[in-house]
């Protein structure tokens, strides 16, 4: 390519994708393929269409199809600039793996043309063809080859790679000595440094310790501001979108229902998602196991499934079910993120006055929680609970991650530049005041 | 526009199915040499006997072969030394059929880093090809020890001549045919499974239609031809024919057999190039 394009980003497109559709077939493999191979053939060799190409239908999994193939992929066109960082974004089975899968070359498209400057790396897993019983050492030169590198490049990249991967004092033991935090990390430390003009990854930050991903975060913020290279990015992390990408493709059944501004896609995306989505459960006597002290229901007030302003106060209301006497009954709260780090932990035992132990036997008790919004993040939450009894320590009723709530900070917020506010880990509201002496 | 003309990366459907695309290969020359490299250093890891694997395996089968089909069945070795007749075969055939039952589990054994990342996938089988070539070169030092242990002892029964010199243009071959061959059923077997089984008792069979147990002068007449249609056949015959002066030196079956082997790999080439694109879909 010119050398004068790698400088900075340009308007030159580095990937034109055009028409790209793929098409799967469904069900068992094995039954009737040979005779739908020859089939196929049949009308190849008369130069007819392919006879099963006509059947295919939308892929969309909560409908049962009538065909035994899927388009998994239709029509899906778009340009990639020099420099730019895409996300993509879409709900399982939207066809974001299938998209990168055609990308990486792993496999390839149905019909449609895929033009790219450059050398592709793709990311789909960390660590490809790392042999348990060979040295971290020859692993590096394995992976890094089969990435696409040479030795030489290797050679010279190899100190760096053993020190970001961390591995100096491991580099000539076997890799099925390494704990597995050891191999993510000497498989990405590898991918890092493959230095290409394209680099699609899937979600591969998904994997190792939250100090890991901050470093991976953080390498590949380097890899797209100061080498100026162009990344495609498939994630459901919307906070790693936001925080990497400045473009954003949403897929949706195969095709593409959205391109261009982050923010704008992400919000169609959650909202599009979160109609699906529980943010209100219930249960019974019989589906808790006999229970008789159980949460009827738990749900979030004032939320229309879609987002909660994270200035306002969160609400979560709980049913409760006490049909026999318990002695310091209480409710213990939980908020998750995305990734699963507890961000808060709370129960009514800690309060001034334990409400839940006023409670008497009844039906229907509504109890209400109060959260504060304004210290979360914009993101998405998982809230789960414990109904227990302190005096003979009897766990009633507990639940992890039952329903999730978005809270985002569209109003608030515009105008401030989020995507280095989503690297916070809490986001209250700070005031910046003149002190007058 | 002329800025197409920046782009080397071009995915479409369908690419040229017949070419081999050796350049592409060589531009990942440094993953072949990593793959023999893993395989040599893997292959005997963590045993107690290491590389003496490499020179148990003929030396074993060459005893019961003598004791089997020397001594029970008593087919002659046209008056060449039992051992020496035996091991020549043996080491000829364990090449081919290591190529051949290897390359035609690429795509399984190898679907896991074949679904992940891009590269020709003619790597592997050559890798194969070529790390097995490895363990021939040792075997071969060995029947070359025992060759020459006959020399000196009986003279008179061993009687190399300049056809010996054919050798490594018999074992390339040998290699291309595995290769071709393998590429076809590991081909196929990605859609098809029931190839694995017919594969499985298929080498075997075939090792005796050909004449690693017995000379090509020693099968009836009518039968021969069968034998002769096997394309290893010509290669063990000459291979035999030029380090114990016995056997039967065909130019025409040599030709007959590279013919097959040409047409293997073409067609090999072809039918892998295709599946190589949608594989990852079938497994």
């Amino acid at each position: 390519m010119n050398p004068d394009e790698r400088i900075g980003p340009s308007t030159n497109e580095v990937i034109i994708i055009e028409k790209i559709a793929k098409q799967y077939r469904l069900g068992q493999i094995g039954t009737g393929t040979l005779s739908h191979d020859i089939n196929r053939w049949w009308h190849q060799i008369r130069g007819k269409a392919d006879p099963y190409a006509k059947i295919g239908e939308e892929n969309d999994r909560t409908k049962k199809g009538i065909s035994a193939y899927v388009w998994a992929l239709s029509d899906i066109s778009f340009q990639v600039k020099q420099g730019e960082v895409v996300g993509i974004i879409g709900k399982n089975g939207a066809g974001k793996s299938t998209l990168l899968k055609i990308l990486s070359r792993v496999t390839s498209p149905s019909s449609g043309i895929i033009k790219a400057k450059g050398r592709i790396a793709s990311l789909l897993e960390v660590g490809t063809g790392f042999h348990p019983e060979m040295t971290g050492k020859e692993n590096i030169y394995m992976n890094g080859t089969i990435m696409g590198m040479t030795r030489r490049e290797i050679d010279s990249k190899l100190e760096e790679i053993v020190s970001f991967a961390g591995v100096e004092r491991y580099l000539d033991t076997p890799v099925k000595r390494y704990s597995s935090g050891m191999k993510v990390r000497l498989g990405f430390a590898v991918a890092a440094h493959l230095d290409p003009e394209i680099l699609v990854i899937d979600e591969v930050l998904a994997v190792g310790d939250a100090e890991f991903q901050k470093k991976a975060i953080g390498k590949i913020q380097d890899i797209s501001t100061e080498m100026g290279r162009t990344i495609l990015f498939v994630s459901h992390n919307m906070a790693s979108v936001r925080n990497l990408c400045d473009r954003v493709i949403l897929l949706e059944n195969g095709k593409v229902a959205y391109d261009g501004e982050v923010e704008g896609g992400i919000d169609l995306y959650l909202h599009s998602s979160n109609i699906q989505e529980t943010f209100e459960k219930t249960w019974s006597m019989t589906n808790t196991g006999e229970n008789e002290v159980f949460v009827k229901k738990i749900f979030i007030h004032d939320y229309n499934g879609i987002f909660i302003e994270n200035t306002s106060e969160i609400k979560i209301g709980f049913h409760l079910s006490i049909l026999r006497q318990c002695y310091k009954l209480f409710l213990g709260i939980k908020i998750e993120d995305s990734q699963g780090n507890i961000l808060i932990m709370s129960s009514s035992d800690e309060c001034e006055m334990n409400v839940i132990e006023e409670l008497g036997i009844g039906q229907n008790h509504e109890i209400i929680v109060k959260v504060p919004g304004k210290i979360i993040k914009p993101g998405k939450y998982y809230i789960g609970f414990v109904l227990r009894e302190s005096v003979s320590n009897t766990i009633y009723h507990k639940e992890e991650r039952v329903i999730s709530f978005n809270a985002d900070d569209t109003i608030t917020y515009k105008g401030v530049n989020k995507r280095y506010r989503s690297k916070a880990m809490i986001s209250p509201e700070v005031k910046f005041e003149i002190h007058h002496g | 526009m002329n800025q197409n003309s920046h782009f080397n990366i071009v995915i479409k459907p369908k690419n040229n199915n017949f070419g081999l695309r050796i350049s592409e290969v060589w531009s990942y020359r440094d993953l072949l040499r990593m793959f023999i490299r893993r395989d040599f250093i893997t292959y005997y890891k963590q045993t107690i006997l290491g590389p003496l694997w490499f020179f148990i395996q003929p030396i074993f089968t060459t005893i019961i072969f003598m004791f089997v089909f020397g001594n029970l069945a008593g087919i002659p070795t046209d008056g060449i030394p039992k051992p020496l007749f035996y091991m020549a075969g043996i080491t000829l055939w364990n090449y081919f059929s290591d190529c051949l039952n290897k390359t035609s589990t690429v795509f399984k054994a190898n679907q896991q880093i074949f679904s992940k990342v891009y590269f020709p996938r003619l790597i592997t089988p050559l890798s194969i090809v070529i790390s097995s070539l490895i363990k021939l070169g040792i075997q071969m030092i060995l029947l070359f020890f025992l060759w020459g242990y006959f020399k000196y002892t009986m003279p008179q029964s061993v009687s190399p001549n300049l056809t010996i010199f054919l050798a490594p243009i018999l074992i390339i071959m040998l290699a291309a045919l595995g290769l071709g061959l393998g590429m076809i059923i590991s081909s196929l077997t990605t859609k098809y499974r029931d190839l694995v089984f017919l594969l499985q008792f298929g080498i075997q069979l075939l090792m005796y239609a050909t004449p690693v147990i017995y000379p090509l002068s020693e099968t009836p007449p009518k039968y021969r031809w069968l034998i002769e249609l096997n394309p290893v056949t010509p290669i063990i015959e000459t291979f035999r024919h030029g380090l114990l002066g016995q056997g039967n030196l065909s130019w025409l079956s040599l030709f007959y057999s590279l013919g097959i082997i040409i047409i293997s790999l073409l067609f090999g080439a072809y039918i892998f190039n295709k599946t190589e694109k949608t594989f990852v879909d079938t497994v």
